[in-house]
């Protein structure tokens, strides 16, 4: 570890909280329907939308006409992928001449890229042609990404209204998040990323004669406008197969540096949202509290255990840390930092390979996506997870003191306790369920690319991050088979929605409480104890749940490694 | 909730088309008015002939360049198309190795590597960069040490004074970004140009 690598941690961090009262702000006027410096050129395009759509923006929807809105609209979004993965060799916009893709693959990134999973099973130079990418993934990066946030917004005004029977519009809420907040943003970004060096054009691949005499095909295509989405929509999706480490998708230190801050940007800011919506910022400022000190808690340990290397490469006198599968423009410090935040936020995009990490390096971003992805999260998805464990650190603390637990006003009852665990229950249901199963079937347990304990980490990892819609992978494992391409997309189409349904239900049912002034009984939740508390139980809960699995996984590889044991 | 369905399709197609065709496309045309070269991939060319890209690694095997690093990428088999074959610095389908820290493989290939460097050059250490497979495969890069540890090989190769190799090394090394983001790295495609337009073989 080196002093001006812990400075570019320190440097990230600040930029990120420098970033949270301003974009709150901003964020907070533009779901509250007030006018911003962008409405000018945006409000008659979103009029538009709504006379199209037949929507009228001042009618709010029941918490359960909400859901059924964002269900409706994934189904469209749905065959909009598919039908063009399985059309594109008839389609334009492919001068690599990429053929349709297979049923399963197909089904597998449709599922991936509605619920803002973004697992690549496919190799996107390889695979895709430029129109599913712009016109496929491109959009759904935008549209899950705002779904997302629509969700988070329905469960913050849960909190912050009193007995009402609605959550808000569905409609309005994706239209607004997507032409006021994401859009500008890209806009902006994508320029910036091009000139940074990354790639935008409609071109075909182009074939080098290199140096040496070798010919070199290299892949290009519209690359920068998809990345800034993928990056701010906490999607992660790659263009290319090699993700964020791709030089053209990732040119430079900078580019590196301003993408690890966009994938936090959102996430950060929506606990301010919730602060501002609730009457009180200082609410905002403790949740994301308790995201720091889970969030510096893991780079610390990655940082620390890619800088120290791995036992082989000490025995031949290596020094620098474990570069394999790392890039040398970003060296072990942004590598780490980065494995840490995509994980934490359920981005999962990777500069780096997590497969090639070490034991315990890679143990941190499988635990990240263990504890719900709740450090900072997805955008929405964070923040509505982190809500979940707060609702019921909040119940723990009533309990220990004997009387009803309330949150900002509101009274949490049997009912929302009920949902949050149902919520919180069903994510390692999955994980841990369907990793049984896959390390018991041979045909998948052939996927393998590592053995020993770390093939089954490979195995864990893929299932973990698809349930927590996460989409980075130990990308060894070979995913594009009948049976991960199923599974798999079961396991994110459940991580998703059906933390997704209870979470609304929440929203609905706290909606229509009334609010309670706080009392001298009252256990604040904006202090130091609060952020304990919440710390603890997403510690606890998520201990008892996934450390015999990691027990098998990374701890008994770390033990091998130091023992010199290889597989 | 019928009267959701409206919205579902038409909301999605409006939005579909925002942000699906309407803005890839025009950021395509504003980036190649504003930033031709980068938008077209930063291609280099020597006369006329596109000869690669400043951004993507490519394989250099001879002892008169220097050697980038390690590249996992594969490509179908030309015999089999089921099958992969090894296929280093293939820029058309980015790849890392994705063995892991107790990999057999990884140290058998670690020790092997160690051993031929150390052949080549006893008096310095093997810089780790040098030994590992990148994350893209396409790593354009290697460390200022890396391309040190080098200078001994190609001088001889080029019958170049080494300290002339060095100075181009030097001109070639690009430090952090305002000293604090990133490594120090040297571009290993255009210290070989350099090296190139310093001594015509």
């Amino acid at each position: 570890m080196t002093a001006i690598g812990w400075f570019q941690i320190l440097l990230y961090c600040v930029v990120v909280v420098a970033l949270v009262q301003p974009l709150g702000w901003y964020m907070t006027r533009v779901f509250s329907g007030e006018r911003t410096f962008l409405s000018p050129v945006l409000r008659p395009v979103e009029a538009a939308i709504y006379w199209i759509g037949g929507v009228d923006e001042r009618r709010e929807q029941h918490w359960l006409t909400y859901t059924v809105a964002m269900l409706l609209f994934h189904v469209g979004g749905f065959l909009i992928i598919y039908g063009l993965m399985r059309l594109q060799a008839a389609l334009p916009f492919n001068p690599a001449g990429q053929s349709a893709v297979a049923e399963d693959l197909s089904f597998n990134t449709a599922i991936s890229f509605l619920t803002n999973t973004n697992w690549q099973n496919y190799g996107g130079e390889s695979t895709l042609s430029y129109l599913v990418q712009m016109l496929g993934l491109t959009h759904q990066n935008f549209l899950s990404a705002a779904t997302g946030v629509a969700l988070a917004l329905a469960l913050i005004r849960g909190f912050s209204r009193a007995s009402v029977r609605t959550v808000g519009n569905f409609w309005v809420d994706v239209t607004r998040c997507t032409l006021y907040v994401l859009l500008p943003i890209c806009v902006v970004y994508s320029l910036f990323l091009v000139w940074q060096g990354m790639p935008q054009t409609l071109g075909g691949y182009v074939d080098a004669t290199t140096l040496e005499g070798a010919k070199q095909t290299i892949a290009l295509g519209p690359v920068a406008s998809q990345v800034a989405i993928k990056m701010l929509g906490t999607n992660g999706g790659g263009f290319f197969n090699a993700n964020a480490a791709h030089p053209f998708e990732n040119p430079t230190a900078l580019s590196n540096f301003v993408q690890m801050v966009s994938i936090f940007a959102i996430g950060a800011a929506l606990t301010n949202v919730f602060g501002r919506m609730v009457g009180n910022q200082r609410q905002g400022w403790a949740i994301l509290a308790v995201m720091g000190v889970l969030f510096i808690a893991g780079v610390a340990v990655t940082y620390w255990a890619e800088a120290n290397g791995t036992t082989m490469m000490q025995a031949l006198s290596l020094t620098g840390g474990n570069m394999e599968g790392k890039e040398v423009r970003f060296g072990i410090p942004a590598s780490s930092l980065f494995a840490v935040i995509t994980t934490a936020a359920s981005c999962g995009a990777v500069n780096a390979m997590h497969d090639s990490f070490t034991a315990l390096g890679g143990m941190i971003p499988l635990i990240n996506m263990q504890l719900g992805e709740v450090i900072v999260g997805g955008v929405g998805a964070g923040l509505y997870g982190m809500l979940l464990f707060v609702i019921l650190s909040i119940f723990v603390a009533g309990l220990m003191v004997g009387r009803t637990p309330e949150y900002v006003g509101k009274k949490i009852e049997a009912r929302e306790v009920k949902m949050a665990m149902l919520a919180i229950l069903v994510l390692p249901l999955m994980y841990l369920g369907w990793t049984a199963v896959a390390v018991v079937f041979p045909p998948a347990v052939a996927s393998m690319a590592n053995a020993g304990p770390h093939g089954f980490t490979e195995v864990l990892y893929a299932y973990t991050s698809s349930t927590g819609n996460n989409g980075s992978a130990f990308a060894g494992l070979t995913g594009n088979t009948f049976f991960y391409n199923l599974t798999l997309a079961s396991a994110m189409f459940v991580g998703r929605f059906f933390m997704i349904v209870p979470a609304m239900a929440i929203a609905g049912s706290l909606a229509g409480k009334k609010s309670i002034p706080p009392s001298a009984g009252t256990f604040p939740t904006t202090g130091g104890l609060f952020v304990g508390l919440v710390v603890g139980v997403i510690l606890i809960i998520g201990g008892l749940t996934f450390f015999p699995a990691l027990a098998l996984g990374p701890i008994v590889e770390q033990l091998a490694m130091t023992a010199g044991t290889l597989f | 909730m019928l009267r959701e369905i409206r919205p579902a399709i038409l909301v999605l197609l409006a939005l579909t088309l925002i942000t699906g065709v309407a803005y890839p496309l025009a950021m395509t045309g504003v980036a190649g008015a504003i930033f031709p070269k980068q938008a077209q991939g930063s291609l280099i060319e020597r006369d006329g002939k596109v000869i690669g890209s400043a951004l993507i690694g490519q394989e250099f095997k001879s002892d008169k360049y220097f050697h980038g690093r390690l590249s996992a990428t594969l490509a179908p088999d030309p015999a089999d198309s089921s099958k992969t074959v090894a296929a280093p610095y293939n820029a058309a389908n980015s790849s890392g190795s994705n063995l892991g820290p107790t990999s057999k493989a990884l140290a058998d290939r670690l020790k092997e590597d160690v051993k031929k460097l150390k052949a080549e050059n006893p008096s310095s250490p093997v810089p780790v960069d040098l030994v590992t497979t990148s994350a893209s495969g396409l790593d354009p890069d290697i460390s200022p040490d890396a391309a040190l540890f080098q200078v001994p090989r190609v001088a001889k190769a080029r019958n170049m004074p080494e300290a002339r190799v060095r100075d181009l090394v030097a001109e070639n090394t690009q430090g952090r970004l305002l000293g604090l983001l990133g490594e120090p790295r040297v571009n290993v495609l255009s210290l070989n140009l350099a090296l190139d337009a310093a001594a015509p073989q």
